[in-house]
């Protein structure tokens, strides 16, 4: 290849110039969606909704997005009617929260199990009751084993470009799963920030080509059964069972190696670098480690960043993507420290810890070193997490490392607020 | 990094001068992030937004505890709400009052004042009391921190049309030409 083609393909491949505008987390979402270009939206759009929709139904009003939108009558119709749409071929994306994901749970379970590659962005809401429309991830964190990929976002930013790569790992051949966006209530939904919005031509050759029920299929021409009768006491029934199990974990277990190649993808064709799984940030000479997920991360890093001013060794650990669990690329991460806080913004009741705490203890166990950590709960049902929060959760792991014990009970950050 | 807390009443738009502003300040190269505080508000009652500006990139996404800035959107709020708690020493406040700066009563931290009668020009130009982009103008003069030129262009680009656009580009326009700005001096403890 001389050098002139060289230059040439160089240039071909950078990505265009990208628009800055300032967009709360609920409309990056939107143009992220309008970005990947999906055939279908269905919604039910009235409380627990979100401006989400009302920017989606917008952009396809406007001509910016050439989608049906379906209004059903209910969630639980919402996905339902996604299904069908993606079994006749077609991307499809809904949004949620709280409530409203409740109410979806059946379908929602189902479409992981059918292998449908919808992509729905949670914007995350604590649990009811008591009463609460404010954010938390405890609506997110409830649906975890439901066979659905979960990455959680740090910024409007990564709202935006992580919205648009979901449905490239959902719909990946080696995947086929359903991809939850989840999108922090209040700090995300509704924070407005500058966000660059990548060039559509660049968005248009990133995703390649749609083949979204190559698998199971609503076709004339290709009849089949969808969603057979299994299981049973013996024979057939049970072992088609197993089968499905076992290729939904496959297809968990192929999503980590896929969602790091379509992040690898993203920051060479639109020049945004979002670490995949884990992000490891001042790890690499820390003696102790925060871990965070979600839009808690900046205010943390901003803290982590005055306590290294001050002389403490700490750095910390970002989950990006919580399902499935990046058991290895966190065990790399966890192998550099020798003591770990882990803040949650939800409540995991069967063990009295965070669920994401829960969770590492298991990697901590396969790691086969013991080394001291605690769980921090904060941030629920709107609850902010702020840079002296932070400090506490750094000052508290920092006196496990120097011996202190480890509480039995988490530390729930917003008690005294 | 300069904070902003912006004091209203649900209905009064100052969610959407805390955005309009960031859009702005984007406008001009800046970082900016607006947050509002949000849930069940409804009109009338007390609701507060949050914005956030930097030549860097903007990393927490939390409330404002210590703003340099509070803009007061509505005349009658600081009766009923501490909105100077926190202050920053030596801050300003841009309010929305008719009183002269003699019969406020203001906290030694707030140094730069600029007042706006923004509920008589609002009822002239929208016939209603919105005072949010009248109040942009005026924050626009008193802090210097932002150009009414931006503000214009970020107003443009907003869902603002027609004539509901020619309205509000005069309410920024009055609100930078008629706000009043004092600075007070403060002995220093003795």
């Amino acid at each position: 290849m001389t050098t002139a083609t060289l230059e040439k393909t160089a240039a071909a491949e950078a990505p265009r110039k990208q628009k800055v505008i300032l967009a709360e987390g609920n409309e990056a979402a939107a143009l992220g969606v309008a970005l990947a270009r999906p055939d279908m939206v269905s919604v039910y759009p009235i409380t627990p909704q979100s401006s989400l929709v009302e920017h989606l139904a917008k952009l396809i009003a406007d001509g910016r997005m050439d989608a049906d939108i379906v209004d059903a009558e209910g969630e639980h119709s919402v996905l339902s009617v996604l299904q069908g749409g993606a079994l006749a071929g077609a991307r499809t994306y809904t949004a949620t929260c709280g409530p409203g994901l409740a109410f979806m749970f059946e379908p929602y379970f189902r479409t992981s199990g059918m292998r449908l590659p919808i992509v729905l962005t949670i914007v995350t809401r604590d649990g009811i009751t008591p009463q609460s429309v404010w954010g938390g991830h405890q609506d997110a964190m409830t649906v975890r084993e439901a066979g659905w990929i979960q990455v959680y976002c740090e910024s409007v930013q990564e709202v935006l470009d992580t919205t648009v790569m979901a449905f490239k790992i959902a719909e990946h051949h080696d995947v086929m799963l359903p991809v939850n966006v989840c999108l922090d209530g209040n700090y995300l939904s509704y924070g407005a920030s500058r966000v660059e919005l990548p060039d559509q031509a660049d968005v248009d050759a990133f995703m390649g080509e749609k083949n979204v029920n190559w698998h199971v299929a609503l076709d004339p021409l290709r009849p089949m059964a969808v969603d057979p009768l299994t299981g049973g006491t013996t024979g057939k029934g049970p072992q088609t069972f197993v089968r499905y199990r076992k290729g939904q974990c496959r297809g968990m277990q192929n999503a980590l190696s896929v969602i790091e190649e379509v992040h690898a993808d993203w920051a060479k064709r639109i020049g945004r670098s979002f670490a995949p799984l884990v992000e490891e940030y001042r790890l690499d000479d820390a003696e102790f480690a925060i871990m965070t997920l979600g839009s808690m991360t900046g205010a943390a890093k901003d803290a982590v960043d005055e306590a290294r001013d001050a002389g403490k060794k700490v750095g910390l650990i970002k989950i990006k993507t919580f399902s499935p669990f990046p058991v290895d690329a966190l065990m790399k991460a966890l192998g550099k420290v020798k003591a770990l806080g882990v803040i949650d913004r939800s409540v995991g009741f069967r063990w009295n810890c965070g669920p994401m705490y829960q969770e590492t203890l298991g990697v901590l166990y396969r790691l086969g070193r013991h080394i001291p950590s605690m769980s921090f709960i904060g941030g629920l049902a709107g609850a902010d997490i702020t840079i002296p929060h932070v400090h506490r959760v750094i000052a508290d792991t920092e006196a496990l490392l120097n011996g202190a014990p480890a509480p039995t009970e988490p530390v729930w950050l917003n008690e005294q607020d | 990094m300069y904070e902003v807390r912006f004091h209203g009443r649900g209905g009064q738009g100052s969610v959407m001068a805390s955005g309009i502003l960031a859009a702005a300040m984007v406008e001009e190269g800046k970082y900016a992030v607006s947050i509002p505080s949000f849930g069940f508000e409804r009109r009338g009652a007390p609701v507060v937004s949050f914005l956030r500006m930097s030549e860097r990139e903007i990393r927490q996404l939390t409330n404002i505890y210590q703003p340099d800035c509070i803009v007061c959107v509505d005349p009658t709020l600081m009766k009923s709400v501490d909105i100077f708690a926190g202050m920053k020493a030596g801050g300003t406040l841009v309010q929305a009052t008719h009183q002269p700066l003699s019969e406020l009563t203001l906290p030694d931290c707030v140094t730069t004042v600029g007042l706006l009668d923004a509920v008589k020009i609002a009822l002239e130009i929208f016939k209603r009391p919105i005072t949010n982009t009248l109040m942009l103008g005026a924050f626009a003069r008193t802090t210097g921190v932002v150009s009414l030129d931006s503000l214009k262009r970020a107003l443009e680009d907003s869902d603002f049309r027609d004539a509901g656009l020619a309205q509000n580009m005069t309410a920024l326009e009055r609100g930078y030409a008629e706000v009043v700005v004092h600075q007070i001096e403060r002995r220093a403890a003795a």
